[in-house]
């Protein structure tokens, strides 16, 4: 599902989907050591779409905002697509001439995440 | 001295050649040797080379300074423009072309070396390179054309540090110097140029290390005059290496460039054919820049160490990044020497205006070490093994590179995946999907990421129920793999209590998933792993039960069944070792219901005993565990000595079952068991101990629905039971002393059962508690979440 339209609506509702992650994460006590942690799963069901939440050990966010109206993603799927997000992420983080917090310019990650929404499209 | 101006070009070239004499690194003076080398090469006589010695004021200070080596530089050019050496024509002469050297086609690559060693002098060369490409080709013709050797990019990298970029008016200028040097250059040469020899392709390696450090300072735009000299000298410069056709006659001197230049064309179109090729004068300067960072040519760089190397070469990072990704084959943010080369490769080809190809060409392939011929490179073979350890098992084996690159790039997905997967977990209750459609359909593609394997939580049961049916025919394609990695055979263990949520599955799965990749070299079917990781959940499972044969009995079940599995593990031994049942008699009236016949006696016993314990199972899971309690019935059944022990077992089992998944019984199910029972004892033997109480149990379940508090249990049990114990003096005795052992036997065991039936019962109720209150946690909070942030 990419944000070709509507793109401010996508980047306001990633930002508010911070804030929930953020209240997860400081609600959990223990370690964040397990991906069930930290998968967070279905943020917020608001308005026409779901939000879903993953946090890597590095308190790094990912955030895939799906449309409701797509009901075939089941949970599983969204960690698999967490998964793959992950992996590629650190693929670019062991680049060296990756700084961090540069936004990602890595060919083979964007093709990764690109094949990855087609599929779950 | 004398003030020295020079120019920018002569500037940046004098630094490069200091650093080049710079061998002790001190960045202030030149090592004598490598000077005097220097100036050798410049084919100047001796006699000029004292003279400008002794001008820079070298003789007077015993070493070269910086500006010594400069103004010596300066002089050298002088002379070699056949000017007159004197001092006021350092500053006076314009348009002074840059000293010539002597330089070996290594040179080119070595003058690779000086962008990258030589920090101070980084900017003066890159803005060359762009401009700058290789033809050797070309400029050989210019040997004989005064031509500018300006050439196109052509795709020959072979020789890719070589840059004819240059003016035009310069280039003429050095052709004629060339002339002139060749001429002047052939009687010096055979004396003065042993030691700086440049050796033609052909030559031997060891020729061109010497050269490197020599000529590394050598900067671009003199080397590309210095480059054309080349040309012109490499024919020349054959001449002492082969003494025999060593002749200063120009004819000599024609037909040996011919021949160069056909060398040359011929290495061109061997280049031309495969564009990222590297050659074995580059590989071998690609292994003297790795030693520069890493001695060990087996060990890796890091990652912040190859950084700083590459930055060097004033790519723009994102260029850099790019390579990275290609050339990093591992992904582990090192690079091995193979890597290394590659990228090495892929700098120098991009600095001479190639393109950064999308993916990581064959050739450049980490693993490619194998099959170069180069000679030079039989050190960077096992370090190809050496990068990734379960990735080293691939490159010494597959020799084809498709499949090889396929099964690396597999494997290092599984890696990863492995990796990642040991430190992230998920939970069996929500178990993830694994996905194993990993296909690489084009070897020469980077990475593969990894993608899990897709399993779905309802068929880990049905997956273990069949496993244990039919385990045979997954054992195979995993026992293999299952015996290698001891650390991987402990996570399979740990799979193997499935029924413990969390970590366990997700290692397991990722284990058998590195287990088939590394089963893929062999293999060699991207298919198989594939088709294997679509077993491997279940593989898995086959490993998983095996080892402990009662174990699996815990793991179809969920929360309630950890209490089962430690009653059955009691109870088992607790038929077998009478003597160690030593529980208190909860129930007073235990001991008399035994006195009464041993199986009907027993069998109503243990039919109140079963209504009797509360169980308060939340979780409806009626079929199957009682289905597998009654596989293991029959195991433990096999091994009870007695058939009444048998029975007693598995009697207590098949209660054990019913209590946990059951629930409250009241007294009017008391009597529906109580009538059941007796029609079972009636029906008994140890064939039939197993069919009779899943019936009774499963009725029991199905008419339960109710929950009760353990306080009421118990009284309700005790009240049962004296009731069924009432009853039972009504049963007619018919059991002789013979079997009063027996009897004895089974109250112990009774006695356990009930026990631990009432521990049972008293978990359950406090679990049931819990959750309740955690349900009802969770419904407050989602009713809170949303007023939270709208």
């Amino acid at each position: 599902i990419v944000p070709t339209q509507g793109e401010l609506k996508f980047h306001y509702t990633v930002h508010t989907s911070l804030d929930v992650v953020e209240e997860k994460i400081s609600g959990v006590g223990k370690a964040l050591a397990d991906q069930r942690e930290l998968y967070l799963g279905l943020l917020y069901p608001t308005e026409d779409y779901k939000v879903y939440g993953y946090v890597t050990n590095s308190k790094v966010k990912f955030v895939i905002v799906v449309d409701s109206s797509n009901t075939s993603l089941r949970d599983n799927e969204i960690r698999s697509m967490f998964r793959k997000l992950h992996n590629s992420f650190t693929d670019v983080m062991c680049n060296p001439f990756y700084n961090p917090g540069d936004p990602i310019q890595s060919k083979a990650f964007d093709s990764i995440v690109s094949t990855m929404m087609v599929q779950a499209c | 001295m004398e003030s020295l101006t020079l120019s920018d070009v002569e500037q940046k070239y004098y630094s490069e050649l200091f650093l080049s004499c710079d061998v002790d690194n001190t960045k202030k003076v030149a090592s004598n040797g490598k000077v005097l080398d220097l100036f050798r090469a410049a084919q100047l006589s001796n006699e000029v080379v004292h003279q400008i010695t002794e001008l820079c004021g070298a003789t007077r200070l015993g070493h070269f300074g910086r500006s010594q080596f400069y103004i010596a530089l300066k002089l050298i050019a002088l002379a070699q423009s056949g000017l007159a050496l004197r001092v006021e024509s350092l500053n006076s002469v314009r348009d002074l072309p840059l000293p010539r050297f002597v330089m070996g086609k290594n040179e080119q690559e070595t003058r690779h070396a000086v962008m990258f060693a030589d920090t101070e002098n980084q900017g003066s060369y890159f803005p060359r390179h762009p401009g700058r490409v290789q033809a050797k080709k070309v400029s050989a013709h210019e040997m004989i054309q005064p031509c500018v050797p300006t050439v196109d990019p052509q795709p020959d990298t072979t020789s890719p540090v070589v840059s004819p970029h240059q003016s035009p008016p310069t280039s003429p200028h050095a052709w004629r110097k060339h002339k002139r040097q060749a001429s002047g250059g052939n009687v010096d040469r055979q004396p003065s140029v042993p030691g700086v020899v440049w050796p033609p392709f052909r030559e031997a390696q060891p020729g061109p290390v010497t050269g490197d450090g020599m000529w590394s300072a050598h900067s671009p735009p003199p080397v590309q005059e210095s480059w054309v000299s080349f040309t012109d000298t490499p024919p020349s410069s054959t001449l002492p290496m082969h003494p025999p056709s060593a002749q200063p006659e120009s004819t000599t001197v024609r037909t040996v460039p011919s021949a160069m230049t056909t060398n040359e064309i011929q290495r061109q179109i061997s280049g031309y054919d495969d564009p990222w090729k590297i050659t074995d004068e580059q590989r071998q300067y690609y292994i003297n820049q790795f030693k520069t960072i890493q001695a060990d040519l087996t060990g890796l760089i890091p990652g912040s160490a190859a950084k700083e190397f590459f930055t060097k070469s004033k790519l723009p990072i994102l260029e850099l990044s790019h390579i990275w990704e290609l050339s990093d084959f591992d992904k582990d943010g090192a690079l091995t020497l193979d890597e290394f080369c590659a990228a090495f490769h892929l700098v120098v080809a991009r600095k001479n205006g190639y393109d950064l190809p999308e993916k990581l060409p064959e050739s450049l392939m980490p693993k490619l070490i194998d099959l170069d011929d180069s000679a030079g490179v039989p050190e960077p073979a096992p370090e190809v093994g050496f990068s990734a350890s379960p990735v080293e098992v691939t490159p010494n084996k597959s020799p084809s590179m498709p499949s090889l690159n396929q099964n690396w790039s597999e494997l290092n997905q599984s890696n990863e995946q492995w990796e990642t997967f040991s430190e992230r977990s998920s939970s069996s209750q929500t178990l993830t999907q694994f996905d194993s459609n990993i296909a690489p359909a084009d070897p020469d593609t980077a990475i593969v990421h990894p993608v899990p394997i897709r399993m779905t939580p309802s068929k880990i049961h049905m997956q273990e129920m069949e496993l244990k049916r039919t385990g045979s025919d997954h054992t195979h394609p995993t026992s293999p793999l299952m015996a290698k990695p001891p650390e991987l055979s402990d996570e399979t263990k740990l799979a193997a209590t499935i029924k413990f949520p969390g970590t366990t599955v997700g290692d397991g799965y990722s284990s058998s998933d590195s287990f088939t990749s590394d089963q893929e070299p062999i293999s060699s079917a991207v298919n198989r792993q594939r088709s294997h990781s679509g077993t491997s959940p279940e593989g898995l499972k086959v490993v998983a039960p095996p080892p402990p044969p009662p174990r699996p009995h815990a793991s179809h079940s969920r929360s309630s069944s950890l209490d089962m599995n430690r009653n059955f593990a009691a109870v088992p031994a607790g038929p077998q070792q009478p003597g160690v049942v030593a529980f208190p008699p909860a129930v007073p009236p235990r001991p008399l219901p035994t006195q009464t016949s041993v199986p009907h006696g027993h069998r109503s016993v243990e039919g109140d005993g079963l209504p009797a314990h509360t169980s308060t199972s939340p979780h409806q899971m009626p079929e199957q565990p009682n289905f597998a309690d009654f596989s293991q019935f029959q195991a433990f059944a096999v091994d009870q000595p007695a058939d009444d022990g048998e029975n007693a077992s598995d009697s207590g089992q098949a209660e054990r079952c019913a209590e946990t998944t059951g629930t409250m019984k009241t007294a009017k199910n008391d009597v529906q068991s109580e009538e059941r029972n007796a029609t079972t004892v009636n029906s008994t033997k140890v064939s039939t101990p197993l069919a009779p109480p899943p019936k009774p149990v499963r009725r029991r379940l199905k008419s339960e629905d109710e929950l009760r508090p353990d306080v009421e249990d118990l009284p309700q049990k005790s009240n049962i039971i004296a009731t069924v114990l009432a009853t039972q003096p009504s049963i007619p005795r018919s059991i002789g002393k013979d079997k009063k052992a027996i009897q004895a036997s089974i109250r112990r065991n009774k006695e356990t059962n009930t026990v631990l039936a009432r521990l049972n019962s008293e978990l359950q109720q406090q679990l049931k508690d819990l959750l309740e209150e955690r349900i009802s946690l969770e419904v407050q909070l989602e009713q809170l979440r949303p007023f939270s942030h709208l």
